[in-house]
């Protein structure tokens, strides 16, 4: 057994018993923070498959950003509130059969030798290559294009990747994102309430006059 | 020569395991968020059967797809919190089986 195989059996694991504690805590708080470390497991797991990138992205969006938001969410609801009630769903019986049957099936599906032969030439993960217009070396002054590569730079090779064959669907993602920021906007907005409607527009109007005073104040 | 690294199926098992995990945690919590997180392990497991592909197959488009992937995840946990938020404010519950309004 290599070393990293023992990493890989360690971090899965670990992967593997706090996913399943996510799904079977009471409080929400600690089925996020066990996400959290669900999340940092496969993180590493993408960096032994040599994808740093998307490790560091794992980290940054789901780490940091979803992981804020479920925190906010879970502060938001009063969770203590909440009527005391059962933790599993009236078809749980239903739910661990069809998640067993997919287990079952994901394993006899999973055979050595069923899928592509292995390329092992893994250059093209970690290796760029490009031209660019320096000056040249034999007679300073001219300037050429001279094709330089790099290797160990897989967040380069992501990122051509990604701002030159896969630039449309980057820039629909964008765009996707900007849609789901208004729509997340648009459906957790509030509504006033009728005494709220009618006050708001005083409660401007005093703050506008409460800040000339202070203004004039300031400047007498 | 670098040392062997843990092979594709193993990556493969694992990733159907953490699959079969979070669609378990869809089915049987009654809790939103908990569903929410459930689903957001699912597509972790995606990514970690895009992430063994495109190191099998020495290509970057699998963690092209991955970066995608995430991308999705991140907007589907903010409208899905969204709705859990304005849910709470009209019905006072998180419960999945009580959201139910719309079946009548």
């Amino acid at each position: 057994m290599t070393p990293a195989f023992a990493v890989f059996l360690i971090i899965g694991t670990i992967a593997v018993a706090s996913s399943i504690l996510v799904i079977s805590m009471r409080n929400p708080v600690h089925s996020a923070l066990f996400l959290l470390l669900t999340f940092l497991c496969v993180a590493v797991l993408f960096v032994m498959k040599s994808a740093e990138f998307v490790a560091a992205v794992q980290v940054l969006v789901y780490a940091g950003g979803i992981m804020v938001l479920f925190l906010f969410v879970v502060m938001l609801i009063n969770v203590r509130h909440l009527p005391d009630e059962k933790v599993l769903s009236n078809f749980w019986k239903g739910g661990f059969a069809v998640g067993a049957g997919v287990l079952i099936l994901l394993a006899t599906i999973v055979r050595p030798g069923v899928y592509h032969d292995e390329r092992m030439d893994k250059s093209r993960l970690t290796h760029v290559s490009e031209r660019i217009w320096t000056e040249s070396h034999k007679t300073p002054g001219k300037y050429v294009y001279r094709r330089v590569s790099r290797t160990n730079a897989n967040s380069e090779a992501v990122g051509m990747a990604l701002y030159q064959t896969y630039l449309v669907p980057f820039e629909v993602a964008s765009l996707f994102l900007l849609v789901a920021m208004i729509g997340a906007i648009v459906i957790g907005k509030r509504e006033l309430s009728a005494v709220e409607e009618e006050t708001a527009q005083q409660f401007i109007l005093d703050r506008v006059e409460t800040e000339k005073e202070v203004k004039e104040a300031v400047n007498a | 020569m670098p040392e062997a690294l843990p092979s594709t199926e193993a990556y493969l098992m694992l990733s159907g395991t953490l699959f079969a995990v979070g669609l378990i945690g869809v089915v049987i919590r009654r809790n939103m968020i908990t569903v929410l997180m459930a689903i957001e392990l699912m597509l972790n497991a995606v990514n970690i059967n895009l992430v063994a592909f495109s190191y099998r197959l020495a290509s970057l488009e699998g963690q092209v797809f991955t970066i995608f992937v995430i991308t999705v995840a991140a907007g589907e946990a903010a409208v899905g919190l969204a709705i859990i938020i304005q849910l709470y404010r009209l019905r006072s519950t998180i419960n999945v089986d009580e959201a139910r309004t719309l079946n009548g």
